[in-house]
């Protein structure tokens, strides 16, 4: 059929594990269950391994539509629970613009450019604006 | 210029495999009238919204996209239509974070913020038919004199 669009995924996106991060990357188009199955697989393999980080690569994602973008920010949010933080990168700029006029700007999630820039942000440290609060209350 | 032949089309709805062809075919359509990138984003993401509806709550049905013209301006045409149970409140569905799916309630307005036209017949009890229609802008002219 067409050129240059991917054949849709079944089953299970490969999940790479890099020291403490787990790398995801997207190709194309997605099914729906392949997307759910990939939110259970992260969480049970964040959970057994106890990795800090996962960065979900969707630079060759054409389309991000409100399941795909709930996914994404569910599966963050879980990851988060799990003790792990969660990096999107390297949306495409159309996809960026097309989620914000869909009404979809997902605050939650945290971006990146590209996969190296997710990894760094992940090298960093943790502030949390608690923190803060909690150095004024000690003497 | 282009040619019906690999627009228009009838999709059936019935899995979130045919989403999928939903997807790419408006994709390839959409590329052949001569859409932009982003015009062409724009539209899969709303036919993957409508298609999506389609599904969850008219219990499947199909798509059939066909190519029409106005005044010279190319445009692509996708009706969305089932035999569910209607929509009973279309200024509430049509508003944002309204759901009765389980998703995020951007489905119907938020798909219509991403084409130029959209129309909804909805009738409680017999179904429901979605029309969108996006038309490919072009840059303006170079005037030939100057």
């Amino acid at each position: 059929m067409s050129e240059g669009f991917a054949r849709p995924v079944a089953g299970h996106v490969p999940v790479l594990r890099l020291g403490d991060v787990l790398l995801v990357t997207l190709q194309g188009d997605l099914y729906d269950s392949t997307a759910h199955q990939l939110q259970q697989d992260l969480s049970e393999t964040i959970a057994r391994n106890g990795v800090t980080g996962v960065v979900i690569d969707i630079s060759g994602v054409e389309i991000v539509d409100s399941f795909l973008g709930r996914v994404l920010a569910e599966t963050a949010a879980q990851t988060e629970l799990l003790a792990a933080r969660t990096v999107v990168a390297g949306m495409r700029p159309a996809v960026a613009i097309t989620l914000v006029e869909l009404g979809l700007t997902l605050p939650g999630l945290r971006t990146a450019l590209t996969t190296e820039a997710a990894m760094e942000l992940l090298a960093q440290p943790i502030v949390t604006s608690r923190s803060g609060g909690m150095r004024e209350e000690s003497p | 210029m282009p040619t019906a032949a690999g627009v228009e089309a009838r999709l059936p709805i019935r899995s979130d495999m045919d989403l999928v062809w939903v997807r790419q075919h408006v994709r390839q359509a959409a590329a052949q009238l001569g859409f932009g990138l982003v015009d062409q984003t724009k539209l899969v993401t709303a036919a993957s919204e409508l298609a999506r509806n389609t599904l969850v709550h008219g219990g499947g049905g199909l798509m059939e996209a066909s190519h029409v013209t106005t005044g010279g301006a190319d445009g692509l045409r996708l009706a969305f239509s089932d035999s569910g149970p209607g929509i009973p409140d279309l200024d509430r569905a049509l508003s944002d974070g309204y759901t009765s799916g389980g998703g995020l309630g951007m489905g119907l307005g938020g798909a219509r913020r991403l084409v130029h036209d959209f129309e909804v017949e909805s009738v409680p009890g017999s179904g429901t038919t979605v029309r969108v229609t996006s038309w490919v802008t072009r840059p303006p002219r170079q005037r030939e004199d100057v």
